[in-house]
């Protein structure tokens, strides 16, 4: 029996994707960034076994729920370390009308990857975690931009959904130009439905503190509201929808 | 009988709402956008109205005391908020909120209550009520048998309506508007004439009965007058079909003070009356929205004298005005009106209220635009429930129909209910792990069940002795209810709402279990771990050690989640087994109101690791914190039990912060319009919806004062938070919100 590497289960998911969503957090990742509120993620050798059958057992439970839009979305951890073992999942799902989302950061592109996310994910939601990459390696523990940017190029040639995430961390990623640069970056795709903003918070500060690891972000406070804007504003120039989320 | 330029039908022959409403509904699917603010006059009396409920608050809980008068249908002159603005009229007394005796429940009671206050019933009363009258309660407590007292005073049966007016009878208070009073009369005339011998027990009761249903209609009549109208005849108008349907339930809630005095679903059948006079160019919107949002005021404003420790039980002064509104008609139409739509403008107009206990009859083909609007109501005021139309429909047969109490289903005119409180099923569980015996005083309580052996609960032994408990229980909790409603119908009779209802209607009894969670996650520890009891000297379980991880309820895990389906099949047939007083038909209800906290303060330690004292979940909710699979895994886990097991009500209340409803109001709306539909989908049968932060409460709880109206649902109503005691508070804080994002 085929299974997965789970973290944890949300059933009532509403700010990962569209409607209301099952949410499957895989266990794992090796972006390490500064500001992750769920670093008990990371760690590639915790997690639960869930056996794949279980997961469609529940999303199939769920399928009322779902409305028109909802689904179940696979986010993490990184949840294309997995790619190979959701390919069956997303197959059962997609066999049972349940739309498919994967939350990545873009770092993993391989024929596994390809496969699931060309034939089997209705919509990919790329984590963008700094267009600049000294500030893209600052943040995720010293990966290169460019493995993101270069997954964004296959899903925009793939000609299915996309939708960009962005944290924005003041000092660290709200910087003016680099939005600007984000969008010009963006702007042609056709794939790219919206772009969401994902406002900064602290409240996974306690999981850092409880894994013995520094969280090095202390002293930087969540967005006000005139940042949340100014950072709409810029990129409402690029992208036909921003919403912070 | 004047048709009034309705269309015809059997209406017109005999009494029946259901086919005038049939005949004459016009479904609305649009949207809100054509609702209305309140007027003038309907403001200036909301102000009068907040002055007063601040002074209830300011002195106890009761602004006034009448401590002269019995309250019977006609004792009190005519009573008013602010007359010249008052558009529907009537008091139960002769001043707002100013509360009523009504000791005929059972004098001690509302002598208590009185005393609480700093005031003493009217020497001739309690002459009367100590030295000549009889009381429910007094019947009661003459042929209880010991059995009873002692599984009652212990705590395994609670709440029951023994001291207190039992209530959930629904009358069909439509009635009075579209036939007047004078018709109504003849039609139980002849009911009465065709009452003939032979002349046994049951029979010469039912004419009793409807004699004295007669009498409360004439005294209806004359309750009418005091107001200038003239309830003999039918209403005429959109406003006197209001005001007629407001006097019907008016009069019940001056002669019964019940536990539950629901009103029904009156508001599509009001529509009927508005519509036409909206078409004929008689009156506007804003008339419209006025008749009910004074309706509604007034409704807000029904009271009943409660001595202090009732609160324990149904806390925060409730009065169950439920209103059931929305479902589909069994011909495929929706029951959705644009009065619908107005009532739950109430909650806007006059702002967030615990009553009515507006209650949503969710289908899955309701209108889009009525979904989204309670959707929002709900997301703005946490005022109102839901319940599954398409699963009572189907299963009870009936499209006519409201909800007695919290979540009971009632066929409106047809059926009654005799409520039955409920029995605490984690305590009897706990009679089979200690051989038959209170674990709390070593009182034998059902002889023949064995002591546990060897060093883990064995899951087999444990079900075979709580087989055994379920079935004394349900014995003695038969006996009970059958002497209870014995003597209600003898001495605290609803004559005014009975006259509103067919003759000999159906009734079912209405049994109640709490503690299911418990049970539920008890059960499974003993089943997929190595449970341990630990044991005082007299041999006594007080508290357990549980060795390894199980499913817990709340889940969505059939591991667990079967254990709770199958209890409730099982108890739900035990009670069936036994014949009940009148025939009734036997239902359960899985329902605590806020009695949970009471029932787990008289409940030792449990084995799913529950300390002694903790406060069950309520209702059918999973225990606080054990539902780790979020919002819907929860839900997907009360959706289980099965509606057939338990069709007095499943009750659930499902809190959640906005934020994890969506990112922002848009999605909110949709998203929680898809969970309703989603959980419905499943079967499920009633939802409590709660949008709040905890931080609001928490607040609430220091600055009551800024609070006057903030309104949460718990199971099956909804109250004021601030009128809740502080436990309370703190056991409604402590519960589960879903607030993952």
């Amino acid at each position: 029996m085929e299974s997965l590497s789970v973290h944890s289960i949300e059933s009532f998911g509403t700010h990962d994707g569209p409607g209301v969503r099952m949410i499957i957090f895989t266990q794992g990742c090796k972006f390490k960034c500064l500001y992750c509120h769920n670093p008990d993620t990371i760690p590639m050798d915790k997690g639960t076994k869930y056996e794949l059958e279980d997961l469609v057992r529940r999303a199939i439970n769920m399928k009322g729920y779902f409305g028109k839009l909802g689904g179940v979305t696979v986010s993490g951890g990184e949840p294309l370390i997995h790619s190979k073992g959701l390919i069956p999942l997303f197959k059962r799902l997609k066999g049972e009308g349940i739309h498919t989302n994967i939350d990545t950061n873009g770092r993993i592109l391989n024929a596994h990857t390809k496969e699931l996310i060309d034939n089997y994910a209705d919509l990919v939601m790329l984590d963008i975690k700094h267009i600049n990459n000294e500030w893209h390696k600052k943040i995720t523990g010293g990966h290169e931009v460019t493995y993101p940017l270069r997954f964004a190029e296959h899903r925009e040639a793939s000609g299915k959904p996309m939708w960009i995430r962005y944290v924005l961390v003041p000092g660290w990623t709200d910087q003016p130009e680099y939005l600007h640069e984000l969008g010009n970056h963006f702007k042609d795709y056709q794939t790219i439905e919206k772009i969401e903003i994902q406002p900064y918070h602290q409240l996974g500060v306690h999981k850092w503190e409880s894994l013995g690891w520094k969280y090095q972000l202390s002293d930087v406070e969540e967005n006000s509201d005139e940042q949340l804007l100014k950072a709409k504003e810029i990129l409402s120039e690029y992208f036909k929808e921003v919403k912070v989320n | 009988m004047s048709n009034r330029g309705f269309k015809n039908g059997n209406w017109n022959e005999s009494i029946n709402v259901r086919n005038f409403v049939i005949q004459n509904i016009t479904p609305y699917e649009e949207d809100d956008s054509f609702l209305q603010g309140p007027t003038d006059r309907t403001k200036r009396l909301w102000d009068v109205c907040r002055v007063a409920l601040k002074e209830e608050r300011q002195n106890n809980g009761v602004r006034a005391i009448d401590t002269e008068i019995v309250s019977t249908i006609n004792a009190f002159g005519a009573g008013y908020i602010q007359k010249e603005d008052e558009v529907i009229v009537g008091l139960q007394t002769d001043m707002l909120l100013k509360r009523a005796m009504k000791p005929y429940g059972g004098y001690n009671v509302v002598a208590k209550a009185v005393s609480e206050h700093g005031l003493e019933v009217d020497p001739k009363v309690k002459e009367i009520f100590t030295k000549y009258a009889k009381t429910h309660n007094d019947g009661v407590f003459d042929v209880y048998t010991k059995e009873i007292r002692k599984f009652r005073s212990l705590g395994f049966l609670t709440g029951l309506p023994d001291n207190y007016a039992r209530g959930r009878v629904i009358g069909d208070y439509r009635r009075l508007a579209l036939y007047g009073i004078d018709a109504l009369i003849q039609a139980k005339q002849q009911d009465m004439d065709g009452l003939v011998g032979p002349m046994d027990d049951s029979r010469i009761r039912v004419r009793e009965e409807v004699a004295e249903q007669i009498k409360a209609l004439r005294e209806m009549i004359e309750m009418g007058k005091r107001y200038g109208l003239e309830l003999n005849r039918p209403a005429n108008n959109a406003q006197e079909a209001v005001q007629w349907t407001y006097m019907a339930y008016l009069a019940a809630v001056k002669e019964q003070d019940g536990a539950a005095m629901s009103l029904g679903n009156v508001s599509s059948f009001l529509d009927i009356f508005i519509q036409k006079d909206l078409v004929e160019g008689t009156i506007t919107e804003a008339d419209a929205q006025e008749y009910i949002d004074q309706f509604v005021m007034k409704l807000r404003m029904v009271r009943h004298l409660r001595m202090d420790a009732y609160e324990q039980i149904f806390a925060g002064d409730p009065t169950w005005v439920t209103e059931s509104i929305g479902g589909m008609l069994a011909d495929g139409r929706t029951k959705v009106t644009k009065t619908s739509f107005r009532f739950l403008q109430t909650l806007y107009n006059l702002g967030p209220s615990p009553e009515p206990n507006i209650t949503i009859l969710w289908s899955q083909n309701l209108p889009e635009g009525f979904k989204r609007f309670c959707s929002k109501v709900s997301i703005d005021t946490s005022s109102i429930q839901y319940e599954n139309d398409d699963l009572m429909r189907e299963n009870r047969c009936s499209d006519d129909y409201g909800i007695a109490c919290c979540v009971s289903f009632q066929e409106i005119g047809k059926q009654i209910q005799f409520f039955g409180a409920r029995t605490n099923l984690a305590k009897t569980l706990l009679l089979a792990l200690n051989g038959g015996r209170c674990e709390n005083t070593n009182t034998l309580m059902v002889p023949g069940i064995k002591e546990l052996e060897g060093e883990y609960l064995d899951y087999n032994q444990v079900i075979e002795n709580f087989k055994i408990a379920m079935h004394t229980v349900a014995r003695v909790y038969n006996e009970s209810m059958n002497i209870i409603h014995y003597m209600h119908d003898r001495y605290y009779y609803e004559k005014g709402q009975m006259a509103l209802v067919d003759t000999n209607p159906k009734i079912n009894i209405a049994y109640g279990i709490a503690g299911l969670s418990i049970i539920a996650d008890s059960l499974s520890a003993i089943k997929h771990t190595k449970v341990k009891a630990i044991r005082n000297e007299d041999g006594l379980t007080v508290d357990f050690t549980i060795e390894g991880e199980f499913p817990k309820y709340g889940n969505d895990d059939d591991r667990v989640d079967d254990i709770a389906r199958k209890v409730v099949n099982h108890f739900n047939n035990e009670l069936k087994a036994i014949k009940v007083y009148k025939d009734a038909d036997p239902t359960l209800s899985v329902l605590t109101i806020t009695s949970n906290v009471v029932y787990g303060k008289k409940t030792g330690a449990t084995p799913d690791g529950r300390g002694a004292g903790v406060p069950f979940a309520p209702g059918a909710n999973p225990m606080h914190g054990r539902d780790t699979h979020g919002a819907i895994a929860s839900l997907n886990s009360v959706a289980k039990i099965d509606y057939k097991d338990s069709q007095d009500g499943i009750s659930n209340t499902f809190s959640i912060v906005p934020k994890s409803l969506g990112a922002d109001r848009k999605d909110r709306i949709v998203n929680l319009v898809a969970t309703l539909d989603g959980y419905f989908g499943r079967k499920a049968h009633h939802l409590n919806v709660n949008v709040l932060n905890r931080e609001t409460l928490l607040d609430a709880m220091e600055n009551p004062e800024e609070y006057p109206q903030l309104t949460i649902r718990v199971s099956g109503y909804a109250v004021n938070f601030t009128r809740l005691s502080r436990e309370q508070q703190q056991e409604v804080i402590s519960r589960s919100f879903h607030d993952k994002m």
